[in-house]
């Protein structure tokens, strides 16, 4: 019974910051919210009783993904002076 | 239901814990500006987190390497990070409350762009 | 007795994951939202070691050291970026 109710709240606020990285104009904002999906989505995926697929979403969604985004950025911010 | 008196003092533990870091989410809440928020958040977090950890290991005693490892790396990186936002938002120049009165860091920041042009 | 108390801190560390998104729905600047990513990613630190309990599997812990290892680099990543740059 508790598992279920912490699954539907995680899967509420995963709802919640998606719609936050959408709709944000500051785009640092909406890098940020990704990356709380991603981690979010690592303790539902740890709650359906699957560590290594956690691991895995929470290196790859939350760290990679948010090193790269911030690389582009910053080449992108240096070209346009 | 025969619980010893140990696991109940570890759940206790868990649940002063657990306390402490809805009051650091309050303080986060009710704070007026960035500094405050800082200063209320990752200090009740960091005692929180550190108070569940120690409950659980009196709960389940087996389980001390890991839990001692996830401690030790609490206590290390949390004020770390929180020190590191603190700079950050001082660099890009978030405003402070306006009944704030007294910023020392200005100085320190005078001086050592004063070493950095003399070593230059 | 011990499992119930530990549903009730179960309870209380959702009630703090709530008050902190309203701080990341609500915060003016970019900094309000990068503190409340740190607390909510402590807080269900937390929150992984006490499903690690419910559930009696230790390897539950490592994924809480991954995570944690993670959320601090995002945190110093984000905050070097505002900075100077990565």
């Amino acid at each position: 019974m508790l598992q279920i109710i912490l699954a539907i709240f995680l899967g509420i606020i995963m709802l919640i910051l998606a719609v936050i990285a959408v709709q944000n104009k500051n785009v640092v904002v909406a890098i940020i919210a990704a990356g709380a999906v991603s981690l979010f989505a690592s303790v539902l995926y740890l709650l359906l009783a699957a560590p290594d697929v956690a691991m895995t979403e929470a290196a790859i969604g939350s760290g990679l993904s948010t090193i790269i985004f911030f690389y582009v950025l910053n080449k992108i911010k240096r070209q346009n002076g | 239901m025969e619980n010893s008196v140990i696991e109940i003092i570890g759940a206790v533990l868990v649940l002063l814990g657990a306390i402490f870091l809805f009051l650091g989410a309050l303080g986060l809440v009710r704070m007026p500006d960035v500094y405050n928020r800082i200063q209320a958040g990752t200090k009740a977090s960091t005692l929180g987190t550190f108070l569940s950890l120690i409950g659980l290991l009196l709960i389940i005693p087996a389980w001390w390497g890991k839990l001692i490892l996830l401690v030790i790396f609490i206590l290390i990186t949390n004020p770390v990070s929180s020190h590191v936002l603190a700079r950050a938002s001082y660099c890009i120049k978030v405003p402070m409350f306006k009944k704030t009165v007294v910023d020392k860091y200005k100085e320190d920041v005078v001086k050592l762009f004063k070493k950095d042009e003399n070593n230059d | 007795m011990v499992n119930t108390i530990l549903t009730i801190a179960v309870v209380i560390m959702m009630l703090a994951l709530m008050l902190t998104l309203y701080r990341f729905i609500k915060g003016p600047t970019a900094s309000d939202r990068l503190i409340s990513f740190d607390v909510m990613t402590v807080s269900s630190l937390s929150l992984i070691a006490l499903i690690a309990k419910f559930s009696e599997r230790i390897i539950y812990l490592d994924v809480a050291l991954v995570y944690g290892l993670l959320s601090f680099l995002g945190v110093i990543i984000v905050a070097r970026y505002f900075e100077k740059g990565i």
